[in-house]
């Protein structure tokens, strides 16, 4: 952009932008991360203004201008290697307000917004979604279907998951197997069981997926289990025998923020080669990402990109390894990111379209803190607007109050009331295993359910 | 619906603009709706302090309901209010292992399995929802977090320690929730009043914070603070004039010491509430912090409440006994650590 120009006069008043971040940075919706990072529009009317520019950008020119260089970050290089190029040469020429009208055609299906998100970088998924509403959001992310198999089949039509994340304190074996009691009778964990654990080392870890694993094979339930360490730990268990459905890592979107994790697009191909070799599941879906708005900045990893923008480059990353699910841990991070339940609820939405597009299957760790301005009941409504978008899955987790992690996020009982609510169903072999046990009729909780002693019989 | 005739659609439209004119409204002498209660009355659960479904009585609300109705009926007015219920709830935070489940499959097994985690389980539900005991109790834990978050300090506990009052940065309660950079900060004006008011370069300065609980600075001061203080002069160390501030993040304690000049700072800070702990307490110290000294060289003793957390008179004599130990030393945190690796 060198010799270009990217302005617009609204309301009489001229807006100019120096380069193609900082129009991308002030087209985003209000967000305290990028107040906290300088460079958010300084007024609502900058903020339209630059959304107008945005919607007349080509996705040639977003290709061309990643957050940062090809030659400096191997995220950049991660995307724009596996960009489809005949389907970018159909797409190149769009504008960005094209994007949007062709995603909420009624006559662009799932199959050709498939086909044409192959050409797609994140820069291009960020900018749509910059121009897209709450409500197109929704709808957009609705069409499509991402589907994936690692012991059961998930993200199907009319289908919700809820990981089971019995997390404890400690990490007693015995405390988290009762949560997990818990959340099976509430028919969660068709997703995964998956457990955030406070001690990182191999053996606290192998112990956690060795209790699991036994749960599953001795009450054959159609699931896979996870235990949430980082990924080396996890990679050593493996080979060290522990029985591990699905390998996790959570994901930055810039090589800096990735190494602030501890990982590399190195570490990351070697965990899913190990996984293939000795994950105790079907496949061929076996890796589980975690992300969220804000992490970038908070590693100082942002290259002075916006939120939404580092969140989107954390999708194009997770691609490469076709994973089971991804979920953005919305609200976790605090109000300095994401203020209020007005921008935990526009994140959580933003996060869900865009990992859709990107072709995953996506979920959401629909959540906030205490010192977010939000509340349970606004966690209840965002969980609904996901699961109306046709979201894959929520977490379940005691009254939603995570002990280990001091956060709040949906309950158990929320995927069933999501399911009753939106006419939905648990994943299907899940749902079978459930009947079969009598906890489920037709979809739905039976009398025994909601009852962790019930696991006690075997 | 699809097989009614004209004329029956007619008579149905005819009914419903008689019962929206009021005419067809339920007569004052039919039985109020009966308020469905959850299914099974008590759980078998061998734990006694089952709550009984709240508001099992008549709601308050009823008779001025009925009384509107009546009214519009044309029938002769109702009492307006009736009789008050007694209801006196025992605190349900008491005991939370109450069990909701109303026929468990093995009751003893259930309740030792909601025994070994800290977690909410055993709860039950009412259909897919939660029950009314579990579902008040979480959502109260959250209001006393709210509580404290964005609470304040009272000025009589200030007052109770002879703590004036300087502020950061921050302008209000929200610029402190979004801008923690600021927190870290002394406004000039308080960095003026701190050179004016207090002594410099004391051997141990204690410094009061909100920081995100109110509550723990106002339920723990009064114990914490005299062990703390008692404890540090009994230790022969000169300790500085003591403070508030108002919006303070933990680094503050590096803008603080660059007026102060003192070797050790002690900050009394209030953590995150959790749910259900609103009132956590952390103290942290470090040894001669500056420009560029991070959480490495400070020590933490947090958790300190009486609410299941370290009792706040301890923590101060632990406090006592750290600080010798930094003077001593003349290091804290990772180079404490370190110094205290090699002598062993």
């Amino acid at each position: 952009m060198t010799d270009g120009i990217l302005a617009a006069t609204l309301f009489g008043h001229r807006y100019e932008f120096r380069d193609i971040k900082d129009l991308l940075a002030k087209a985003n919706e209000e967000k305290s991360g990028d107040r906290l990072a300088g460079i958010a529009a300084e007024s609502a009317a900058e903020r339209m203004a630059a959304k107008f520019v945005l919607a007349e950008v080509t996705l040639e020119t977003l290709r061309a201008n990643p957050a940062v260089p090809y030659d400096e970050d191997e995220v950049t290089r991660v995307i724009d290697d596996a960009v489809n190029e005949a389907a970018y040469g159909q797409i190149k020429g769009w504008a960005v307000g094209e994007l949007r009208e062709w995603l909420l055609a009624d006559t662009t299906t799932n199959e050709m917004i498939r086909q044409a998100a192959g050409g797609m970088t994140a820069e291009m998924v960020a900018a749509v979604t910059k121009l897209m509403s709450n409500l197109d959001l929704m709808l957009a992310a609705s069409k499509i279907r991402n589907v994936k198999h690692c012991n059961n089949t998930i993200g199907l039509a009319g289908t919700l998951g809820s990981r089971c994340q019995p997390n404890h304190q400690t990490d007693s074996v015995e405390g988290i197997r009762a949560a997990v009691y818990e959340g099976l009778s509430f028919g969660s964990g068709d997703s995964v069981i998956g457990i955030n654990p406070s001690d990182d080392s191999v053996g606290s870890v192998s112990r956690l997926l060795e209790m699991t694993h036994e749960v599953i094979t001795r009450w054959e339930i159609p699931t896979q289990n996870c235990v949430l360490a980082h990924v080396s730990t996890q990679m050593e268990a493996m080979r060290h025998g522990a029985p591990l459905g699905l390998v996790f890592q959570s994901l930055s979107g810039s090589q800096k923020g990735c190494e602030s994790f501890g990982i590399n697009v190195g570490m990351l191909d070697e965990a899913y080669a190990l996984a293939k070799r000795y994950a105790v599941a079907t496949g061929p879906n076996y890796m589980y990402f975690e992300t969220g708005q804000g992490a970038e900045l908070s590693a100082d990893a942002h290259h002075g990109a916006d939120q939404l923008v580092m969140e989107a480059r954390c999708y194009g990353l997770a691609k490469r390894y076709d994973p089971f699910q991804v979920n953005t841990v919305v609200g976790f991070i605090g109000p300095e990111y994401l203020y209020d339940s007005t921008q935990i609820a526009r994140a959580g939405l933003e996060d869900h379209f865009m990992g859709k597009l990107t072709g995953l299957s996506m979920g959401c760790d629909v959540c906030y803190t205490n010192h977010a301005r939000s509340t349970q009941n606004e966690n209840e409504n965002l969980a609904v607007l996901l699961g109306a978008a046709g979201v894959n899955f929520i977490m379940g987790i005691p009254m939603g109050d995570d002990s280990m992690l001091s956060y709040q996020s949906t309950s158990y009982h929320d995927a069933p009331s999501l399911r009753a609510l939106l006419r939905m169903r648990p994943l299907p072999e899940f749902e079978a295993w459930m009947e079969g046990l009598g906890l489920m009729r037709d979809g739905r909780l039976t009398d025994r359910a909601g009852d962790a002693s019930f696991f006690l019989a075997r | 619906m699809a097989d009614l005739t004209p004329a029956e659609v007619r008579s149905l439209v005819a009914d419903i603009l008689t019962e929206l004119s009021g005419a067809g409204m339920p007569t004052p002498s039919a039985p109020p709706p009966r308020i469905p209660t959850p299914s099974a009355p008590t759980p078998s659960v061998p734990t006694p302090s089952v709550p009984t479904p709240a508001g099992a009585g008549t709601p308050a609300a009823a008779p001025t309901a009925a009384a509107a109705q009546a009214l519009m009926a044309g029938a002769s007015p109702r009492p307006q209010t009736g009789p008050t219920p007694r209801v006196e709830v025992a605190d349900p935070t008491a005991d939370r292992h109450t069990l909701g489940v109303l026929d468990p499959a093995n009751p003893t097994g259930l309740t030792n399995l909601a025994a070994s985690t800290g977690a909410r389980i055993g709860v039950g539900r009412a259909g897919s929802r939660p029950r009314t005991w579990s579902m008040l109790l979480f959502h109260a834990d959250h209001a006393v977090t709210q509580d404290a978050i964005f609470g304040t300090v009272p000025q009589s506990v200030l007052d109770e320690f002879g703590l004036f009052a300087v502020q950061t940065q921050v302008a209000n309660r929200d610029e402190y929730l979004l801008r923690p950079d600021l927190g870290r900060l002394l406004s000039e004006e308080a960095k003026a009043t701190l050179d004016q008011r207090c002594a410099k370069r004391p051997n141990v300065q204690i410094v009061v914070g909100d920081g995100l609980s109110a509550a723990a600075v106002t339920n723990n001061l009064g114990k914490i603070y005299p062990v703390l203080d008692s404890g540090l002069k009994a230790a022969g160390l000169t300790v500085g004039t003591p403070f508030f501030v108002t919006f303070a993040r933990v680094g503050v304690m590096n803008d603080v010491n660059a007026v102060i000049g003192a070797d050790v700072v002690v900050l009394l800070i209030g953590e995150r509430p959790g749910l259900g702990v609103a009132d956590a307490l952390s103290v942290y110290s470090g040894w001669r912090p500056g420009p560029g000294k991070t959480d490495a060289h400070r020590d933490v003793v947090c958790m300190i409440t009486e609410n299941g957390g370290t009792n706040p008179m301890e923590a101060g004599a632990f406090v006592v006994e750290h600080v010798r130990a930094v003077v001593a030393a003349q290091a804290s945190g990772i180079d404490l650590r370190l110094l205290q690796a090699g002598e062993r």
